[in-house]
């Protein structure tokens, strides 16, 4: 008796295929280590800022640039403060780019942000050049973040309006600011440009302001970015940019690679050996896992490196666990006589509640540390967060093809009298 | 069936010895910290020998974090521990052996993961925990549940802290921003494995509402066994061939991943359903 062929499996295996073709057309990022990449100097001009405040200025345009580089931590980029005598520099290396614009690009504009109060007469209200600004002494480097939101009150309620957030330091000198400037303006300036020209409304003391001007919500996130990529405390020259190798070997990477080999050849045949047929539909299941997570690096993309390579191969032994979780269900309720259709069916149903519970959990914590909404008393970028995100893509893989897949193969494929 | 259950004190006995010396070990010297924690010092350099041959002379002088070669010709050498004096006596060393040597730059380097990224992870997995707490209380319909799985993952991890802090005294292995991601996959890993465990102690008690929580931890013991090993097995042996056949770089990195393992697949029948046992015998 021949089943037909449900449309279940008709689904895995299109995903399948595609999954095998995105591998195919698609080429993967590799990391630093793999492959190198572009090695660039920047070095900063620290004329205007205090001695004692130059390592946490220098700091601080460190973690920008991480943000703009790598900001969901997946691009694997090394970013290191040099100092060499008195300058500060700061050493950024970007895996498989060659190209120094497209670098520079990645960097972002390196221009510098200060707001500045109007000292012209007043009666030049008419037109903004007849305006003569003074500078306050607030810059990008007491910014912490601009972003979009919309007016809660007020005859502005429901636009877009941009939020400033200011550092401690920062929001000190803007509740002065503020205070001095009731109904006049206060300039922000990017590089010497006029940006904007808002009124003050009233004096702002908590270090949080918004920029209210009938603005389009493409305006109002177009000024946002502006003066987020501004907000580097000081200005920022690349000196010197060259291309380096891969930090590890040929031999090294090999090594791990075949090692990687011998390790799934080995689950594969403790999965037969222990548990047969299905014991090979679950290692169909971990080859469909391997095609679709290799295919979700190269969509995204995720920059592959060699600990990235460890952490996929153990990934594939934590994607078998929901299959030995069903097997062993299966095996007891086949002890218990049930017959194999009935026991299958019961096997997947009692094993889910564990397996959705672990998940769960795994999925929480894999959240909260990729931080989707940007909190930032949370990481908001780097390493952690690029670990976190593969973590998640492994758990929702390994759920469908550990789940879905490894279900709807044996219910095509197995009769029962084979085990 | 086997009563696992009447040897708790020596579990508890067990994880208490290694958690006392590891810990220990962690008070008086701490984990060794690598380059990435620190800093430390950047060299670029011409000279004109083949790399395989110019890392066993540096590492006479000094650590190789990493060591490049540049588009321009040049070395790239990065150390926690290279300083002027020992810069001097590396460059002596390196041209006595391969013949000129130019210094390109010498810069002190920072660190890449900043006291902030740690800071901030910390805050995190606290969150994470009290996540952990609420939802097992919720589905398990009793707190204690949480809070015995928390008290595993943390067993766990001071396990692997304790571990690499005797293995940077003994053999001076420094921890990296691999350690940090190994953590990580070993905290969420053995709440997993430790869920799976309650999942069958929560079925068994709908089924046997006549049994003592001690008969039902057992009995779910017993029948999860087979899977637990059976799982972990697939796991270890994918850790040993990385470690075994594998990379240098990797080594440290997956070595603490197969002490989680082992630490994470013991810890679920062998700490937390005792201690659940433990908490709920009082009660």
């Amino acid at each position: 008796m021949k089943k037909k062929w449900s449309a279940k499996l008709v689904l895995i295996i299109f995903i399948a295929l595609a999954a095998l073709a995105v591998n195919w057309v698609k080429p993967l990022k590799m990391g630093l280590d793999l492959q190198g990449g572009t090695h660039l100097v920047l070095d900063t001009d620290m004329g205007q800022i205090d001695p004692a405040d130059r390592a946490d200025a220098l700091n601080s345009v460190k973690e920008i640039i991480s943000r703009r580089v790598d900001l969901y931590g997946v691009a694997e980029p090394v970013i290191q403060t040099a100092k060499v005598g008195d300058s500060n520099r700061l050493i950024v290396e970007l895996p498989g780019i060659t190209d120094v614009d497209q670098a520079i690009n990645l960097i972002g504009q390196t221009a510098q942000l200060d707001f500045r109060t109007d000292i012209g007469s007043e009666s030049a209200a008419a037109s903004p050049s007849a305006y003569v600004f003074a500078s306050t002494g607030l810059t990008g480097k007491d910014l912490k973040k601009a972003g979009v939101s919309f007016a809660q009150s007020g005859n502005q309620a429901g636009k877009p309006v941009v939020d400033l957030e200011f550092t401690g330091d920062g929001a000190k000198k803007f509740a002065a600011i503020t205070q001095a400037n009731v109904g006049k303006p206060l300039a922000i300036f990017l590089d010497e440009q006029l940006v904007i020209n808002p009124i003050v409304n009233e004096p702002i003391l908590d270090g949080h302001g918004v920029i209210s001007g009938n603005f389009t919500s493409e305006q109002a996130s177009i000024l946002s970015i502006q003066l987020n990529a501004g907000a580097l405390p000081v200005p920022v020259s690349i000196i010197s940019q060259t291309n380096i190798s891969a930090t590890l070997g040929v031999a090294s990477i090999n090594q791990s690679v075949r090692a990687g080999l011998v390790g799934l050849v080995l689950v594969s045949a403790f999965m037969i050996i222990v548990y047969n047929w299905p014991g090979l539909i679950a290692v169909l299941g971990l080859i469909i896992y391997g095609l679709i997570t290799l295919a979700l690096y190269r969509l995204i993309p995720i920059t592959l490196t060699l600990p990235g390579i460890a952490g996929l191969i153990l990934s594939v032994g934590m994607a078998v666990d929901a299959n030995i979780l069903i097997f062993e269900r299966l095996k007891e309720e086949r002890r218990a006589d049930r017959p194999f259709r009935l026991a299958l069916e019961l096997a997947f149903g009692r094993a889910w509640d564990a397996i959705k519970d672990a998940n769960v959990t795994t999925i929480v914590v894999a959240l909260i540390l990729i931080n989707p909404l940007n909190w930032q008393w949370l990481n908001t970028s780097g390493l952690v967060r690029g670990f976190a995100l593969t973590l998640l893509l492994g758990v929702l893989t390994s759920l469908f093809t550990g789940i879905f897949v490894t279900r709807t193969l044996m219910r095509q494929f197995l009769k029962g009298d084979h085990d | 069936m086997i009563n696992w259950l009447k040897y708790k004190f020596i579990y508890f006995g067990l994880s208490l010895a290694l958690l006392l010396t590891g810990g220990y070990s962690l008070i008086t010297s701490g984990l060794r910290l690598g380059l990435d924690f620190t800093g430390g010092s950047l060299l670029e350099f011409k000279v004109n020998a083949p790399i395989n041959e110019l890392i066993p002379v540096i590492e006479t002088e000094t650590d190789v974090a990493s060591l490049q070669v540049s588009s321009d010709g040049s070395y790239i050498l990065r150390s926690s521990s290279l300083d002027s004096a020992k810069n001097m006596v590396l460059q002596e060393k390196l041209k006595n052996q391969f013949g000129q040597v130019e210094e390109i730059r010498f810069a002190t380097i920072g660190p890449i993961l900043g006291q902030e990224l740690i800071k901030k992870t910390l805050s995190g997995l606290v969150l994470a925990v009290v996540f952990i707490l609420l939802y097992l209380a919720y589905r398990f319909r009793d707190k204690t549940f949480g809070i015995c799985a928390v008290l595993a993952m943390l067993h766990d991890s001071l396990i692997i802290l304790g571990a690499f802090s005797l293995l940077g005294v003994y053999l001076g292995v420094e921890i990296d921003a691999l350690f940090v991601t190994a953590v990580l996959t070993i905290l969420s890993f053995s709440v997993h494995d430790t869920i799976v465990l309650y999942d069958r102690i929560r079925e068994n008690r709908r089924l046997r509402p006549q049994d003592s929580f001690a008969v039902l931890a057992n009995r779910s013991i017993s029948e999860t066994m087979t899977r637990s090993i059976n799982n972990s097995l697939t796991i270890i042996f994918m850790l040993l061939s990385l470690f075994i056949l594998g990379g240098e770089t990797t080594h440290w990195f997956v070595f603490a991943l197969l002490i989680g393992t082992i630490s994470g697949t013991y810890s679920s029948p062998f700490t937390a359903v005792p201690l659940l046992v433990l908490f709920k015998g009082k009660a």
